[in-house]
């Protein structure tokens, strides 16, 4: 803590001297998604340096602010956007409503993990890091005698059934990420056989990505998959939690960008070099906020167990995300995620447990048709409504898309229409499992 | 009625421009988002599909049944919590009465984000409650598992809807009426079931009719507690999703729309025939009675218990706010005053903010439903009862849909003067929230309207007096007990509404309270903070609402002396 004030101070020091040089003044009005923790404290240092800007945080959650932006377009008052999430900033991009900018600041590597940390088209610019993984409530795990897992898998262990949380892919684009990184690490029917084994021990899926750590933090349930500064960011607060990165788990940039025809763009560039300058970057170290940082030189000022991508090769670089996979089939992906698990979660749930429970009575036992049984509940699981080849195509694609679709795309079928054929076929089989699980354990 | 519809040119011109300030910002806005339900999401041509689809997919229809199943007995319980607060208290002289109705009121301005977190907390399979059971007995109770959670949370949320109506409507009942019955032998039970329930029958049905409509539409509990097989989670999770656009969450909002007119026209249906005005005002409703010490005793116990549960996440959020940190225990590992000092330092222009915005809204709500609810049942003007309808659809449309057709509408219109596009003035925050809470004030002065007899109208007629002098002498005045019932209904849910402004606050100096404590809420460190701010709301709400109970209770007085 002391560190960190002299930190401070020594930033606020180092602030006062350059901005005797700069003259921009005026009005800068960001649309952020971010907690006051974060908007407070880059507003008080970014204000020490630049006395004639008055910031403006405008709080939008990602999806409203973008709403926000999409309908003021034609009369814009917003300067910035400042978000986690990089779909949010594609989904502007591909409107039209950001503008190009050219970063001054040297020392930012191009990467981070296996994710270009700026967008490659120049629109939009990552300010710091962060990768998912598992949070866990002691306290719950404690009395509850449940073990600290160290992987994904483990996760789908039937130790933790009804003990998980997690938000939906279609709510969150960095829950989308981690999905989508299990999705290409594991490949497409493990990866999904993966998470839908994890679904089966959810205790629910929440509608805010926050939604995951506050039920970690009040013990609604004992372990999350959240965005690393959620974990980080709680136990600083003072809750029982502890956080950890899995083997396979991406970094993803958090971004910034100048919205198109902003009032004042000359407070909003000197707010990008800020952002990406080293005083900038060391308040992303305050533990309340609590971010990777994406200028390496950042590091030497961290606590002791900080984490480094720069330094530590595995953190992010164990999958090799590829990026134009991912965007193409971005809403079949959630589309997907939605119907097999958020919206069937009560069935997963009990076709999971059935097989549990008969997999647990098998335990020493060599029961051949029992097994069998097993086998085939669990494929039944498993099944998936397309194919990934069929996921990845441009012209199913264009049945989620948000936009009329162009003249030159061939689509055929409505997504509710799809969504219905996925949704009966996956209740069945799901009802299906649930019973053979239940013969095979009436058979041991 | 006859004699009193000769003069119509003052009446219709009113009619007029409620009509045109209806559909400036409710019909416009709400068509222009809502539009997309109509169209083909292939080519963009209008099309019914999306409606066949919605009825063709089986996640809808289970939706459907279990948002009807949860309006239904969420209205089962409030009934439940509400009718002895109002009978005992209107019924009976009991001490503490004002204070009674004021805290009855109290779970209607629990600010959302704050009231599930509480609850959870509470009685959570983790909460308190159940730690302490499955320490004492082995074995916990899923009271918010589920679609139980939801029933439970917002029949606590919106049992005052009817606790108000009705308190209201036995106030105004003629006394002669139940002197009438007792003379002729009917006592207790029979004499409130036979007499007294169905002559404020206006008023029940009013608050039964918004609790349904309330919790059919409402879309904050269910999302809070991660229930999303409900429509209205169903309509928003599909419109505010990053980058797809689903034509089905605007199907469901008209659905949501339609289905919440066809229920209130089942509810004007079943009070329609019968005639509930009574001639006698003033009178000071039913007849006060003294109760045995035994009695006393069993009605304050049931008083309390109700109290009791209605008010545990108020409890719950007083305990979050001074507590430290609060895990899987039963209680918080200590306490402080941190977290209101971190939050005044940051919020008194919320507080105000929050003041002007809802009473005036609340302000604006109270004229136009006194104004409907004459023209309605006074007045003989071709589609009269439209204007009825079209305020009450209000009830059905999200908060996220009337955002962003303001948002559409408005945004290229600037105001003159100030030079500021309309959509982002902080007006256009008030016009929402007085959109959004008519229906509850037009609810409550309908009712008021029901119980007045036309009689004592036209009475003043023949007197001499005006129509407008009619008006404001004899019906507003008669009204008053209505019209401040639909004034704390509005206020008090405005001033902690939230879906709406989430999209229409454009500077920060502009926020209201509800916006501040959602944004506490989205960080860890920020819990204790936003739950001391949600306490301030419910005392700062809570305190404005004993006072308007106050000025009915001296208004009261007046009228008999």
């Amino acid at each position: 803590m002391k560190k960190l004030i002299i930190n401070y101070t020594m930033a606020l020091c180092l602030a006062v001297i350059p901005a005797l040089a700069l003259a921009i003044e005026g009005k800068l009005t960001i649309v952020t998604s971010y907690p006051p923790d974060t908007t407070n404290t880059f507003k008080k240092f970014f204000e020490a340096k630049y006395p004639g800007i008055q910031v403006e945080m405008l709080k939008k959650k990602t999806t409203a602010g973008i709403k926000y932006l999409q309908e003021t377009a034609a009369n814009n008052t917003s300067d910035m956007f400042w978000a986690s999430a990089p779909d949010a900033f594609e989904v502007l991009k591909g409107d039209n409503l950001l503008q190009k900018y050219e970063v001054k600041v040297s020392g930012i590597p191009e990467k981070v993990g296996a994710f270009p940390i700026h967008d490659p088209d120049g629109y939009y610019k990552g300010f710091a890091a962060s990768g998912y993984g598992i949070m866990w409530n002691t306290r719950y795990l404690k009395a509850k005698k449940l073990p600290v897992p160290a992987r994904w898998a483990d996760l789908a262990k039937p130790v933790y059934h009804g003990h998980v949380g997690m938000s939906a892919p279609s709510r969150s684009g960095t829950t989308h990420l981690t999905v989508e990184t299990l999705l290409q690490g594991e490949g497409w029917e493990n990866g999904w056989a993966l998470w839908k084994a994890i679904a089966g021990n959810f205790k629910t899926v929440t509608e805010r990505s926050f939604g995951v750590p506050d039920g970690v933090n009040s013990g609604q349930f004992g372990l999350g998959v959240v965005i690393d500064f959620f974990g980080l960011s709680s136990q600083a607060s003072g809750f029982p939690v502890e956080f950890l990165y899995p083997p396979i788990t991406t970094l993803v940039p958090a971004n910034i960008a100048i919205v198109k025809g902003a009032p004042n763009r000359a407070a909003a560039a000197a707010f990008i070099e800020f952002l990406l300058s080293v005083e900038g970057q060391e308040v992303l170290l305050d533990p309340k906020i609590r971010r990777l940082p994406v200028n390496p030189d950042t590091y030497a000022k961290a606590p002791a167990d900080f984490p480094n991508p720069f330094k530590d090769k595995t953190l992010g670089a164990a999958v090799k995300f590829d990026l134009m996979l991912s965007k193409d089939r971005y809403n079949v992906i959630n589309s997907m995620f939605d119907v097999m698990i958020t919206y069937r979660l009560d069935e997963l749930r009990a076709a999971t447990k059935a097989i549990q429970s008969a997999e647990a009575k098998l335990v020493g036992k060599s029961n051949a048709e029992a097994q069998k049984l097993i086998q085939e509940a669990r494929s039944l699981v498993n099944a998936l409504p397309i194919t990934e080849a069929k996921a990845g195509e441009k012209g199913f694609n264009a049945i989620f898309k948000k936009k009329r679709k162009k003249a030159t795309t061939k689509v055929t079928g409505r997504q509710a229409d799809v969504e219905q054929e996925w949704d009966s076929q996956v209740k069945a089989n799901y009802a299906k499992a649930e019973k053979l699980a239940g013969q095979a354990a009436s058979m041991l | 009625m006859r004699s009193l519809s000769r003069l119509q040119i003052g009446p219709a011109s009113v009619a007029l421009l409620l009509g045109a300030f209806l559909f400036v910002f409710l019909i416009i806005p709400v068509a222009k988002v809502i539009f997309v339900a109509f169209q083909d999401p292939n080519t963009g041509a209008l099309t019914l599909i999306n409606f066949s689809d919605f009825f063709r997919t089986s996640l809808f229809q289970e939706s459907f049944v279990n948002s009807l199943y949860v309006a239904a007995m969420s209205v089962v319980f409030a009934s439940v919590i509400a009718l002895p607060l109002a009978y005992f208290t209107t019924r009976f002289n009991f001490s503490g009465t004002l204070l009674i109705q004021t805290l009855g009121v109290t779970p209607l301005i629990m600010p959302p984000f704050v009231g599930a977190v509480a609850m959870l907390l509470l009685f959570g399979e983790n909460g308190s409650i159940n730690l302490l059971f499955d320490e004492w007995f082995g074995f916990t109770i899923p009271f918010m598992e589920g679609l139980n959670g939801v029933i439970m949370v917002e029949s606590i949320h919106y049992f005052p809807f009817i606790l108000i109506n009705l308190s209201a409507a036995l106030n105004n009942i003629d006394r002669s009426m139940e002197e009438s019955a007792q003379n002729l032998g009917a006592n207790g039970i029979r004499l409130f079931r036979r007499i007294v329930f169905p002559l404020a029958m206006p008023g029940y049905v009013a608050g039964a009719s918004l609790v349904f409509l309330k919790v059919f539409d409402d879309l904050g509990t269910p999302l809070l507690l991660n229930v999303n097989k409900m429509l209205a989670p169903q309509a928003y999770l599909r419109i505010t999703s990053i980058g797809i656009s689903d034509p089905m969450g605007y199907v469901i909002s008209v659905i949501l729309v339609v289905f919440s007119l066809l229920s209130l026209w089942t509810s004007f249906l079943a009070l329609r025939g019968k005639d509930y005005a009574t001639l006698q005002k003033g009178g000071g409703g039913l007849m006060k009675r003294d109760l045995k010490p035994l009695e006393k005793a069993g009605c304050y116990a049931v008083v309390i218990l109700i109290l009791l549960m209605v008010l545990s996440p108020h409890f719950g959020l007083a305990i979050l706010s001074f507590g430290t940190v609060w895990s899987y225990s039963v209680l918080p590992d200590a306490y402080t005053f941190q977290h209101y000092l971190q939050m005044f330092s940051t919020s008194t222009q919320l507080i105000s903010n929050t003041l002007i915005y809802a009473g005036l809204a609340a302000l604006i709500d109270v004229v136009l439903g006194t104004a409907i609810a004459y023209l309605v049942w006074r007045t003989n003007l071709f589609g009269r009862k439209w204007l009825d309808f079209v305020a009450m659809g209000a009830v059905a449309v999200p908060g996220v849909v009337l955002g962003i057709g303001y948002l559409r509408t408005f945004h290229e219109f600037n105001v003159p003067i100030i030079d500021k596009p309309l959509a982002t003035w902080w007006v256009i925050i008030v016009v929402a929230l007085a959109i959004r809470r008519l229906p509850y004030a037009l609810r409550a002065c309908v009712a008021a309207m029901q119980q007045i007899s036309i009689a004592l109208e036209e009475a003043a007629e023949n007197l001499g007096a005006n129509k407008r002098r009619t008006v404001f002498r004899i019906v507003v005045p008669l009204m008053s007990g209505g019209i401040v019932a639909g004034f704390i209904t509005s206020f008090a849910t405005a001033s902690v509404e939230l879906s709406a402004t989430l999209m229409l606050v454009s500077t920060e100096s502009d926020a209201p309270l509800a916006y501040g404590i959602y944004e506490f809420m989205q960080s860890a460190s920020g819990r204790g903070p936003g739950a001391a701010l949600g306490i301030v709301a419910v005392v700062i709400v809570g305190a404005a609402t004993y006072a308007s109970h106050r000025f009915i209770k001296s208004k009261n007085v007046e009228f008999t002396t």
